[in-house]
């Protein structure tokens, strides 16, 4: 019913998801035979994997499975050592000069990746920026909004994320789950066509993780955002998702919507690995 | 560099190895300074660290060259005899980095766990004698690299003594100049000279450093390429060296 | 010896005049160690090997070898070359260049200290390279190594009288010179020595009490 992908490993060919007649589904985001490695690890093998415009994505699997990686790559934080990355028609690490593909230079990346935004774990708002400050930086120098329409902006989040009378704390004042929403908030105001939400709530005590998540269920069931969320909050996955995509030892190895995964996987691993956590 | 002739080059050699007597005998000066002053500095009672304490905060704040002239001018008239300059300079380096030196041999002194003190007590060791087995023996390889960059910054200050006419490689180079009539070569020359004792001196404590640590049963740390020294307390405690 | 009182009194319109050579000396070579320190402290993080490596290779160098041979270098060199500076300005570069090359390493630390997550986040909000240093990384690493910086301007302080030597007449030069008019060396020696010590002895409290404060 959603984003479409190709495992790479055979045994899991079996539970390909078939198709998507839903929605605006043009295609946003490919990965294309993306290999990873961190020395002799590898991380990512030959990965073929696609988005949806629009589309929720949840990947879970255990963890060093490669899901952090997949975001990663997709905001530039890192290079893929094979392989190509594709959001909407341009090639994110590389660039098409005349039909060959050339290592992208710095202006093509950033052109690139004004469609992404990122939530991390660790929510790395800037310490030494008040909270509404945190939200304008990026749309004054990077979009060139004026002060006055950033922070117009900026008070429509905070009030989308529950903080309309925070703008004028600083990051430490407030607590991980105010912080989180704060850099959820940050993220949108650049206003991307998809969100990379990185295990946002894994730094989190337990009574704040609630707060959080409400804030990413609003946004995904009001919005039309792309979103690809790595996550250990099964149930937030059952939610939110269109569809879940299992990892495990740099592969999809099992993909499909959230009642089929969580109900009936087909394949013994992502069994295995629900009961765990679930 | 072809105007300086081989009479010259025999002079910056002489230079160069008083430079590097200078350096020699006043680390050793040094280290004794530091080693009775930094242990004085963490002694039980505290007329020793008081005194102790006094010494260091003079020097930490003394110019090094400011006090290098009084040794020359002033003691000699103050007590009335006369040091040869060679010594006088050994003297006025021994004491200034000793005193540096003082700062790194109480931290790292300090830094021994206290159960090993307590170890010590444990096996009814003298105070002296559980310095000297248990403390002195762990805190050392934690010294050498803070050592090594005052030792480079010692190597560095020996040049101020060629003020004061003693005949190191510094004062060497101002004959040479005066005597070619040009300068760039020879302070080229000297620069390099400086350069490569102080990567000498480092290698040396490296290998000094290894076998501390082999001693007392750790690795060799790893270290930046290219960096003659150890940055860490560079970046914290901001020059305890040449000039601090 | 004797001790004359009326060499320590004739010697104080000299010695004053050189206390405000010295600190004129230092605020402007902490200025040019502050700024060119800060410089090669970036320069090493270019992802430009060019950059990089000779960058590395001069602050290597300029900081392992004696401030007072680059003090006659830039002394008697630079006018070979013609280039022409007052003694004084001469001395401020030399001091300061130096210096610069203590400060890169205390920055280059402070910088090492900002979390990557504050690049990641930088760049997953597409800040230009140089908004990121200005607004989201110095700002951070200056601030914790603001009293590492200050011993420096202390260590600083104590190398200013080196550019007596090539002829500025600070403190130390003062003296020398009235030494040399007045053959009573001991005296002034005694004041400007004594002058050290009180402008650093409180600067050092100064800092620690500082450090105690920002660095927890």
């Amino acid at each position: 019913m959603s984003a479409d992908s190709t495992p790479t490993n055979p045994n899991a060919s079996t539970s390909k998801e078939t198709a998507n007649p839903a929605v605006d589904g043009s295609e946003l985001i490919r990965f294309d035979k993306v290999t990873k490695r961190f020395g002799s690890n590898t991380v990512l093998d030959e990965l073929d994997f696609k988005v949806d415009s629009g589309k929720h994505v949840t990947l879970i699997g255990p963890s060093g499975s490669g899901k952090t990686t997949i975001l990663r790559l997709l905001m530039t934080l890192m290079k893929p050592d094979e392989g190509t990355i594709k959001v909407g028609d341009a090639y994110l690490t590389h660039e098409d000069r005349g039909g060959k593909l050339v290592p992208a230079g710095d202006k093509h990346i950033r052109e690139v990746r004004k469609n992404i935004g990122m939530v991390f774990q660790q929510f790395n708002l800037f310490p030494n920026m008040k909270v509404l400050r945190n939200i304008t930086e990026a749309p004054v120098h990077v979009l060139g909004l004026s002060k006055d329409e950033a922070e117009e902006r900026a008070r429509e989040l905070l009030d989308l994320v529950g903080l309309g009378d925070r703008g004028d704390a600083y990051p430490t004042q407030l607590s991980g789950g105010q912080q989180q929403r704060v850099a959820i908030a940050r993220a949108l105001a650049m206003r991307p066509q998809v969100l990379l939400l990185d295990e946002v709530t894994s730094a989190l005590d337990p009574e704040l993780v609630a707060g959080v998540l409400d804030v990413l269920r609003d946004l995904a069931h009001s919005t039309d955002i792309t979103m690809l969320c790595v996550t250990h909050e099964m149930n937030f996955a059952r939610d939110i998702s269109d569809q879940v995509l299992m990892f495990d030892s740099g592969r999809i190895i099992e993909s499909g919507s959230p009642e089929k995964m969580f109900g009936d996987p087909d394949h013994e691993r992502t069994r295995e690995f629900l009961s765990a956590v679930l | 560099m072809s105007d300086i002739t081989p009479g010259l080059w025999e002079l910056l050699l002489k230079g160069l190895w008083v430079t590097f007597q200078l350096t020699v005998y006043s680390a050793a000066l040094g280290a004794a300074v530091a080693l009775v002053i930094g242990l004085a500095r963490t002694h039980r009672l505290w007329i020793v660290r008081f005194l102790s304490g006094t010494y260091f905060e003079i020097f930490r704040g003394t110019s090094a060259l400011v006090f290098m002239f009084l040794v020359f001018f002033a003691l000699p008239i103050a007590f009335g005899w006369q040091l040869v300059p060679m010594w006088a300079a050994v003297l006025a380096m021994g004491l200034t980095y000793g005193a540096y030196g003082s700062e790194i041999v109480r931290g790292a002194v300090a830094a021994v766990a206290p159960a090993q003190r307590e170890a010590g007590i444990a096996l009814s060791f003298t105070p002296a004698q559980s310095m000297r087995k248990v403390v002195l023996p762990q805190a050392w390889p934690e010294m050498i690299p803070p050592l090594n960059n005052l030792l480079i910054e010692l190597l560095k200050g020996t040049a101020l003594v060629s003020v004061l006419g003693v005949g190191d490689i510094s004062f060497g180079a101002q004959l040479v100049r005066n005597a070619t009539g040009q300068s760039a070569p020879v302070y080229t020359v000297i620069l390099v000279m400086y350069f490569v004792l102080a990567f000498v001196l480092t290698r040396g404590m490296r290998v000094l450093e290894r076998q501390a640590k082999a001693g007392i049963g750790q690795a060799p740390p790893k270290r930046r390429k290219l960096s003659l020294r150890q940055t860490k307390d560079l970046a914290t405690s901001g020059g305890t060296g040449g000039a601090a | 010896m004797k001790w004359d009182w009326s060499a320590v009194s004739d010697f104080m319109p000299r010695f004053w005049d050189g206390v405000l050579v010295t600190l004129q000396a230092l605020a402007l070579s902490v200025i040019v160690a502050f700024a060119l320190g800060l410089v090669w402290a970036m320069a090493q993080r270019s992802p430009l090997k060019v950059v990089r490596w000779p960058v590395t290779a001069i602050t290597e160098f300029v900081r392992n070898t004696p401030l007072l041979v680059q003090l006659f270098f830039l002394y008697y060199v630079l006018p070979e070359w013609n280039i022409t500076f007052s003694a004084l300005t001469t001395g401020v570069i030399g001091l300061g260049l130096h210096y610069s090359t203590y400060t890169a390493e205390v920055y280059r630390a402070g910088i090492d200290g900002v979390p990557v997550g504050q690049w990641e986040a930088a760049t997953a909000l597409n800040l230009p390279r140089s908004r990121t240093w200005l607004a989201v990384i110095l700002p951070q690493a200056i601030r914790r190594v603001v009293p590492a910086l200050g011993n420096y301007v202390v260590a600083m302080l104590k190398d200013s009288p080196l550019i007596a030597t090539i002829g500025v007449l600070e403190m130390l030069g003062e003296a020398r010179q009235f030494g040399s008019i007045t053959f009573q060396m001991v005296e002034p020696l005694v004041v400007v020595g004594i002058a050290f010590i009180v402008i650093a002895y409180p600067a050092s409290l100064l800092l620690r009490a500082l450090e105690r404060r920002l660095v927890r």
